[in-house]
């Protein structure tokens, strides 16, 4: 039955050559665990991407309770921590997956450094994780005000004086970010916006050019 | 090339009919263990991924996330604290050479150029050599990089947790030496009798001072100290009237005394 219903759709459309691509690549022996334990390293951009996947998912779930103003945002965290069932365990997972993804990051960034791998002919891939790179900070900062605690307030607070002693566009900066004088209203309204909207849409774009590459060159040969 | 004239459609589309096969290729030919990424390949890196995944639930379950109180802009006394990710760019602005006049040191110059010399580094590091040891340059640089960061960050938590053990002298070095902590006082404080009677207070806030159509008052001294909260006894505040309270005024006191030892 289901194949029937693939075929059906396959002689339509030809699907089969869009998943196999991907499929019927080669794994290597030096970058496959199995055989060089070593090459466990390998793994961290793949973790990644996968905890990249849980943070998208349960950023999808606690929009369903978080309300982004300044009057309910922490009640709403609050609520969510303690009175949703399980709201304890999906405001956990996005909290520290948040921490883990840096970690992950930081941990490929590294294998790809070590082992030479944005070398010629990967230059570009490598440039394109380093926007990556700089979009998952911008994810980070952004995130963390929207819980409006104090510990949110006070370290997003610092981090805009920060960028507003950036020489000539600064203050702009600033303003962009805060959307007035104050940290307030509309700086959490903006933030929400940024984290939720903007940055996760450009790394979307960014993680399908890094893959699109990646499949186009291959993985790098053993050293 | 392939001949498009000899191409056969699927009705009047642009999709070819000649079907793709869907088998998997063997790569047994290949020199080396090579193996198709599916399913051979992800039928075993299932394991790295569920091996992640479950300490990071033990990991989630055992830590609930932190979250203090509600922002007030007013509060002078909260010490700020960046995410451990942001603590190193923190702590390389308290150094005297990397702020004040020399803040533009700081804020763009050593950030720039690591952060660019990281962006640039295909361009930088054009040699063909790949392994890490023969590109001496590249990789202790990366190496003096990774050591600031974690010493600076390091340094951070360090000065944060002196910092916050100098506002609280007691605070958290004390409770561990009390074992009962914040639960002793309610058996034994003459206050826990005196609340019994207060039949007034019961009604809104609850019999075990779990609250009703008030706030529970279980660790109300966290929030309020004695003086406030004696205040708000005698004069009542928001739907709370004023004069609820029944007994002498050192009953008041002791009651107080011991709402405020409730955290
Ligand atoms: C969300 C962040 C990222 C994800 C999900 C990700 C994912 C991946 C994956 C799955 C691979 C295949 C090889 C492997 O797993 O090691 C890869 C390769 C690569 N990544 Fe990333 N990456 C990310 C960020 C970065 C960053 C920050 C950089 C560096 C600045 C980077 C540079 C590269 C390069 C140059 C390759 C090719 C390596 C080779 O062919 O050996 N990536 N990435």
């Amino acid at each position: 039955m289901l194949k029937q219903v693939y075929d059906w759709v396959d002689e339509r459309l030809n699907i089969t050559p869009m998943w196999r691509d991907i499929a019927d690549h080669e794994v290597p022996e030096h970058v496959n665990p199995a055989h060089h334990f070593s090459a466990f390293v390998y793994c961290f951009g793949g973790l990644t991407f996968f905890i990249t996947v849980i943070q998208i998912l349960s950023g999808m779930f606690l929009t369903m309770y978080y309300v982004p103003d300044v009057i309910n945002a922490y009640e709403s965290v609050k609520y969510l921590q303690n009175e949703v069932a399980f709201g304890v365990i999906v405001r956990g997972m996005h909290h520290w997956g948040a921490s883990l993804v840096i970690v992950m990051m930081f941990l490929h960034t590294l294998r790809v450094f070590f082992t030479g791998a944005y070398k010629h002919p990967r230059e570009l891939n490598w440039v394109v994780g380093m926007l990556i790179f700089f979009v998952m900070l911008g994810l980070g900062f952004t995130g963390y005000l929207l819980p409006w605690d104090n510990t949110a307030y006070f370290a997003t607070k610092v981090g805009v004086e920060i960028a507003a002693t950036v020489p000539f566009i600064g203050t702009f900066i600033k303003h962009l970010l805060t959307g007035g004088e104050i940290l307030g209203a509309q700086t959490l309204a903006r933030f929400f916006a940024i984290h939720v909207f903007f940055l996760p849409g450009a790394l979307l774009g960014l993680l399908g050019v890094h893959f699109v590459v990646i499949r186009r060159q291959g993985i790098s040969g053993p050293l | 090339m392939a001949n498009h004239k000899n191409i056969e459609y699927v009705g009047d589309s642009r999709v070819p009919a000649k079907r793709v096969q869907n088998i998997s290729p063997s790569y047994a030919e290949f020199p080396g263990k090579n193996e198709p990424f599916w399913p051979n390949f992800l039928l075993k890196e299932w394991m790295v991924g569920a091996v992640a995944l479950t300490a990071f639930l033990i990991l989630t379950v055992s830590h609930p996330s932190p979250l203090t109180d509600k922002a007030d802009p007013t509060d002078t006394s909260f010490t700020p604290l960046p995410d451990w990710y942001f603590l190193f760019l923190y702590q390389l602005l308290k150094f005297p050479w990397a702020s004040g006049d020399w803040v533009l040191i700081g804020i763009i110059a050593i950030p720039g150029l690591a952060f660019g010399g990281l962006l640039l580094a295909p361009f930088l590091d054009r040699g063909p050599e790949r392994r890490a040891s023969k590109r001496p340059v590249a990789t202790s640089l990366m190496l003096i990089g990774i050591i600031s960061v974690v010493y600076l960050t390091w340094a951070a938590m360090d000065e944060h947790k002196a910092h916050e053990a100098a506002k609280h002298p007691q605070g958290e070095a004390a409770a561990p030496s009390q074992p009962q902590g914040g639960e002793q006082p309610a058996a034994d404080n003459p206050g826990a009798a005196i609340w019994q009677k207060q039949t007034n207070c019961q009604g809104c806030h609850g019999a075990e001072m779990q609250g009703g159509m008030g706030p529970a008052l279980t660790s109300i001294g966290g929030t309020l100290s004695a003086e406030e909260i004696k205040d708000v006894i005698q004069n009542g505040r928001g739907n709370m009237p004023p004069g609820m309270f029944t007994g002498s005024d050192a009953e008041l006191d002791q009651l107080v005394e011991y709402l405020a030892s409730l955290k």
